[in-house]
């Protein structure tokens, strides 16, 4: 599914650089759920970037889907993001003049399908999240835990291969955050694969899997036994 | 392709981001409005200045003879030509109604005395017409009539420094003045803005002089006043007309300049007005030039602020997969959709204000303040060009926004 060497990352600060990323390997499989965690600075957040192409690494090879990305294009990132990827953001980056069917419906829209289509389908991903009553309503009129349902949905919307979470609790209180965890959980019990930035541990034992990044480098990566959301709740 | 989903997506943008459609579209108008007005009052200034120069500009032609100086129809160089007083009647039978006052003169220096004093003057054969070809104010009495004129009356209209020099400090009028024997009656005193020398002249019917002195019909000018109907265009090719018409009817050539002559301002006047018009020319187009650079810095300012405002939004979009082109396709759709209908709108108002002036300001050299409606189209579609173009290069630079950093900060 998704397969990284040798990854390297630095950022120019002045004149000298930060070496962020020193030589990433990750190779994770369909079906995994998998969260990446490490202290700020560590490198996490670059990582997921990377995969996410929404910034590129400066050497190595990142392989998505049996795809090589490299050198896209700014066209071409943006069709294989629409195309490849979700994005859960901890900040929930909803349009904020756009109704809660129109944010899930607009990676549609990019996709080139019909209006009355997209609006269908923005519509059963909301069902799934069960916000089907809030469809119409702008994010303010939302709490934070609707808003992140919404950007679920919107992440779902274009049956993307990798859903890519970005500390999707961080911020959202503790029983907000395990619903929220609970619904990946079934996405992830769906077949979808997940990947996920987090600093708390509590969320990361959710995942299956937990890669710990110290300064640019995976100092571990080890399966877990998955924690069930629900039993928190 | 008309893609009606985009259009969807700008006409929410601008209905649920209202005060920043209403920002754009302020400066649009105001600049729009400005400009409007602006074109107006200068149209209006320019068009005082024509209706002034035309004012003061005298409408009079005057015709006079020489020596032909070209051999025609057989008649040799050199021959004298004379107009008389046929030549009104058939002047006025040609051109009727473009012919508002006509008359023939003929001037002598005479020597003028009464009881007390004496002098010499410039007397003037006129016709009742004249009074007006030379706008003289009639102060005290009356000018030539027609009567005086048919019945050759020995009646003299005198300027008011020739009243002044005879008379003393009485007034002249039905007193007699000695003109080379033959006793005159005087019937009118006038004033004459053109100068002492016009005040000192003296005017007598012309068919007076004929009788008494020159014992025939000619005349040495013609003065024609033409209807000040006549554009000043219409007004040189009347006179082309008449020396035409009486060039043939004198057999003189066509081309030749010295035989029959024309002394008209009007020429001169069309070149003053010409002269005015084009540093008018100049100074409109600097006004709009400059409202319209205003206008330009103005929309140019509020893209880039819009730009900055829905960084996050292109960043959210841009991770959703829209394409950097899409991206700059609504930025500049939605700005052209703005500045388009708000320019219309400050079309209107600035016509609507310009309608409101009207003629209210004609004391402040305003007449008839308008706009060509092409001109202030063409206005809006630069505004719009150039809105699209300041638009352009923060939406271009927004869509190579990374999504990242536009998602960070927020």
């Amino acid at each position: 599914m998704l397969e990284i060497k040798e990854l390297h990352k630095s950022y120019p600060i002045g004149d000298s650089s930060l070496h962020v990323l020193k030589g990433i390997n990750l190779s994770v499989k369909q079906g995994e759920m998998v969260a990446i965690m490490g202290s700020s600075g560590s490198g996490k957040s670059t990582l997921l970037n990377i995969i996410g192409m929404l910034d590129q690494a400066d050497s190595g090879e990142y392989i998505l889907d049996g795809l090589l990305i490299k050198n896209l294009t700014e066209k071409k990132a943006a069709l294989y993001r629409n195309k490849f990827l979700g994005f859960i953001f901890q900040s929930f980056n909803l349009i904020n003049y756009k109704n809660a069917l129109e944010n899930v419906a607009l990676p549609l829209y990019y996709q080139g399908m019909k209006r009355k289509d997209r609006q269908e389908l923005a519509m059963f991903h909301l069902e799934k999240v069960g916000l089907v009553d809030w469809a119409h309503h702008l994010p303010k009129e939302l709490s934070g835990g609707q808003n992140q349902r919404v950007a679920i949905a919107r992440a779902l919307a274009a049956n993307p291969k990798l859903l890519l979470a970005d500390e999707p609790t961080g911020a959202l209180d503790m029983n907000t955050s395990y619903e929220i965890m609970e619904f990946i959980q079934q996405l992830n019990d769906e077949g979808k694969t997940i990947l996920m930035v987090t600093h708390e541990d509590d969320i990361a034992h959710m995942c299956k899997r937990i890669v710990r990044l110290r300064d640019g480098v995976i100092m571990e990566d080890s399966k877990i036994d998955q924690v069930r959301a629900k039993k928190n709740v | 392709m008309f893609d009606l989903d985009i259009w969807r997506e700008i006409f929410q943008s601008i209905n649920k981001n209202k005060t920043r459609a209403i920002l754009t579209g302020f400066t649009v108008v105001f600049a729009i409005m400005l400009f409007t007005i602006l074109f107006g009052i200068a149209n209006g200034l320019e068009n005082t200045f024509k209706k002034l120069f035309l004012r003061t500009a005298d409408n009079a032609i005057t015709l006079y003879t020489g020596t032909t100086s070209k051999p025609y129809r057989g008649l040799q160089i050199g021959r004298r030509i004379f107009l008389n007083n046929e030549d009104l009647d058939f002047i006025k039978s040609e051109f009727g109604s473009q012919i508002e006052y006509i008359s023939g003169t003929l001037t002598r220096n005479y020597n003028l005395r009464n009881a007390k004093k004496k002098g010499d003057f410039t007397v003037m054969g006129v016709g009742p017409d004249y009074q007006y070809s030379e706008k003289a104010e009639i102060i005290d009495g009356r000018f030539i009539n027609l009567k005086d004129y048919n019945n050759k009356d020995k009646i003299l209209v005198i300027g008011r420094l020739v009243e002044d020099d005879l008379f003393e400090r009485e007034s002249a009028v039905s007193k007699y003045i000695d003109l080379e024997g033959v006793q005159y009656k005087v019937v009118g005193v006038f004033s004459d803005n053109g100068g002492d020398s016009q005040e000192r002249m003296v005017y007598a019917p012309t068919t007076t002089i004929q009788k008494l002195y020159t014992g025939n019909k000619k005349l040495d000018r013609i003065v024609i006043t033409y209807n000040p109907k006549l554009t000043v265009d219409q007004a040189l090719v009347l006179v082309d007309k008449i020396t035409l018409k009486l060039k043939n009817k004198y057999n003189i050539a066509p081309n030749d300049q010295r035989a029959l002559r024309t002394g008209n301002r009007i020429l001169t006047e069309k070149k003053r007005l010409d002269n005015i018009s084009s540093s008018l020319g100049i100074l409109i187009p600097i006004i709009g030039f400059g409202t319209l650079i205003a206008g330009i810095l103005g929309i140019s300012n509020i893209m880039i602020f819009i730009v900055k405002e829905r960084t996050k939004e292109i960043g959210i979009r841009k991770a959703l997969g829209a394409s950097p082109k899409s991206i700059v396709l609504i930025i500049l759709l939605e700005s052209i959709v703005i500045t388009t209908f708000t320019g219309y709108i400050g079309l209107l108002i600035g016509v609507g204000a310009l309608q409101a002036i009207g003629s209210s300001l004609e004391r402040y050299f305003i007449t008839d303040p308008g706009v060509n409606l092409s001109i202030v189209f063409s206005a809006t579609i630069v505004l719009i060009f150039a809105g699209t173009i300041a638009g352009f290069l923060p939406a271009k630079k927004a869509s190579k926004i990374k999504p990242i950093i536009a998602l960070r900060n927020g």
